[in-house]
């Protein structure tokens, strides 16, 4: 009786996990291993082919575009919106009523995207609102989805949508650190940039660290801005790695979607490691 | 006394930014409200140029809700679209948080071998974008013959990793010796998280469901990939296939998606700011 009692209550959390676990290992892990081995084989007859869907998707041009524009992309918009935010959330850490403020800059996050396509073509479009105030200012008008223009617009839509959710946790971070250890620095003769550099600023490094894993990972979803304002081939510059995914979907090119979400895949999980490694190293 | 900033400027320049972050939403709520007539000038350039730029009144000259009576008596079509939404974003919510709250349970207070490597690769799971998983789910989806219907947006959904990790972070806060102790007194696992799990994570629970709802009310990704027919599209994808040419309807429409989305937010905007530090911030 009591023998066979024990290992049941080990396995106590085997039914809680198990709906879970089965759900994921289907629709994602053993799916996922699967493109795995399909990106090392042909798409029809399904023979072992080696690198060979990895050489075709790296010299392919379309590719290569989408890559360049996503580093780009994320390489202009995740710094701006890095120390942007930061600024903000330094300003409001100093002020008393900011729950108005933090609602307002938050707001985007809850907007749906299809609910301002059109808001956004008014303004950004060929014919639209801002090319009528340029124009009638004497200036030319400005094809700002048509032209390698769209990349800063969709900058500017990212840092939109993100600014709030960094700044809440910029601000999260600062109110953290401790007012005893300021305090202190103010009373030995501190002024307000040496307690910023040298006591607000390191603390927050583990900060960092997620708000850069984060605004990483939300930057993929500015695919939904582009796709729904520019469509599925928008101009060049906003080429991005997500149009490509889409459009090898549509054509069925299954074996180079293989071995391009390998690659994926295994680009950020080495970036997730090292910037956690450089992180912990900093720790200790 | 701590030395301040002077406020009154930084007040400024905060308010300054607030109005340029809800310019584009207040539009989104004003221009609806326009005659018809008065959207020509906004929305005729964009169709059809004929050398005057697009131009807007930011109030209403003659304020009307004809246009939304437009949209809700006679667009039989929205409201199967609106449908397709709420179908689609609530059974995933309701099926996700059945899923996670006992798996979350089960990754903050079972140890067992594996249990460290598993919640990593949850974790790896939760970070990777759509694009990655995306062909993996479509295989799945075709072999299940689910393709086209709206199981096949549903399902992956509901066994998506975030939430799990997300209502995890709230369990386990919870300390061990509360939920054992109440173990020793007899009860089970069920009725641990039953009477001290559900009340102790519940702003967890309420979070994750807040973050997930605002991020399926605007779902594109899934939606574009699994499903062919656009009588099935939810709101998010099937506005802009309306087009400027509609735009009359498209801006009444949109009002309406909006709504749903802000009042989740404004009631639900404390759960959502813990739900964010939650996910992000350690402690």
């Amino acid at each position: 009786m009591i023998k066979g009692k024990i290992p049941r209550r080990r396995l106590w959390f085997v039914p809680f996990l198990l709906p879970s676990m089965a759900g994921v290992l289907i629709f994602t892990f053993l799916p996922f291993a699967d493109s795995v081995r399909r990106s090392f084989c042909a798409a029809v007859t399904g023979e072992f082919v080696g690198v060979n869907n990895y050489r075709t998707v790296f010299s392919n041009e379309a590719f290569r575009l989408a890559v360049k524009n996503t580093l780009l992309f994320t390489s202009v918009c995740i710094p701006l919106l890095i120390v942007l935010s930061f600024f903000i959330a330094y300003g409001l850490s100093r002020l008393r009523h900011i729950a108005l403020i933090k609602s307002a800059l938050l707001f985007p996050l809850a907007v749906p995207t299809a609910a301002l396509v059109l808001i956004w073509q008014i303004l950004f479009g060929d014919t639209g609102w801002i090319n009528n105030i340029l124009t009638s200012h004497g200036h030319e008008a400005v094809s700002f989805l048509g032209s390698s223009k769209a990349l800063w617009v969709l900058v500017g839509s990212y840092i939109w949508k993100n600014l709030g959710y960094t700044v809440l946790l910029w601000l999260t971070g600062i109110m953290s650190v401790s007012t005893a250890v300021t305090d202190a620095a103010r009373v030995d003769g501190a002024n307000e940039r040496q307690i910023l550099f040298r006591i607000v600023l390191p603390e927050l490094k583990p900060a960092l660290y997620t708000i850069t894993i984060i605004s990483f990972l939300n930057s993929f979803k500015v695919f939904r801005e582009a796709y729904l304002v520019a469509g599925a081939y928008p101009h060049k510059s906003i080429y991005l790695l997500q149009h490509l995914f889409n459009n090898w979907f549509v054509n069925m090119d299954l074996d180079k979607m293989a071995a391009a979400a390998v690659a994926v895949f295994s680009v950020i999980f080495a970036a997730i490691v090292l910037l956690q490694r450089a992180w912990d190293r900093e720790e200790t | 006394m701590k030395k301040r900033i002077a406020a009154f400027p930084v007040y400024g320049v905060m308010a300054a930014l607030c109005a340029a972050v809800l310019f584009p939403v207040l539009l989104a709520v004003i221009l609806p409200f326009q005659a018809e007539e008065e959207l020509r000038d906004t929305l005729a350039p964009l169709v059809n140029f004929s050398g005057r730029y697009s131009q807007m009144d930011f109030l209403p000259q003659y304020p009307t809700i004809a246009n939304f009576r437009e949209l809700l008596v006679y667009s039989p079509e929205f409201y199967r679209v609106f449908w397709n939404s709420l179908l689609m974003v609530g059974t995933i919510l309701v099926f996700q948080t059945l899923t996670a709250v006992p798996a979350a349970w089960a990754f903050a207070r079972a140890e067992f071998r594996g249990r460290k490597l598993l919640f990593n690769i949850y974790v790896i799971f939760m970070l990777m974008p759509f694009q990655v998983t995306m062909l993996s789910q479509y295989l799945v989806i075709d072999g299940l013959g689910l393709m086209n219907r709206r199981l096949a947006v549903i399902l992956p959904a509901v066994f998506s990793t975030f939430p799990v990790f997300l209502i995890y972070r709230g369990f386990a806060d919870i300390p061990r010796d509360v939920a054992d102790s109440a173990r020793i007194d007899g009860a089970n696992e069920w009725q641990v998280l039953r009477y001290i799990g559900l009340p102790l994570g519940k702003s967890g629970i309420l979070s994750c469901m807040v973050i997930c709802f605002l991020d399926l009310w605007n779902m594109v990704e899934q939606p574009l990939t699994f499903l062919r027919d656009k009588r099935l599209y939810p709101l998010s994808l099937y506005l802009p296939t309306l087009g400027a040419g509609n735009g009359v309807i498209l801006l009444a429409a949109a009002a309406v998606t909006l709504i749903p989305a802000a009042f989740v937010f404004v009631i639900g905007q404390e759960e959502l700011e813990r739900g964010i530090i939650a996910s992000a911030l350690k402690e």
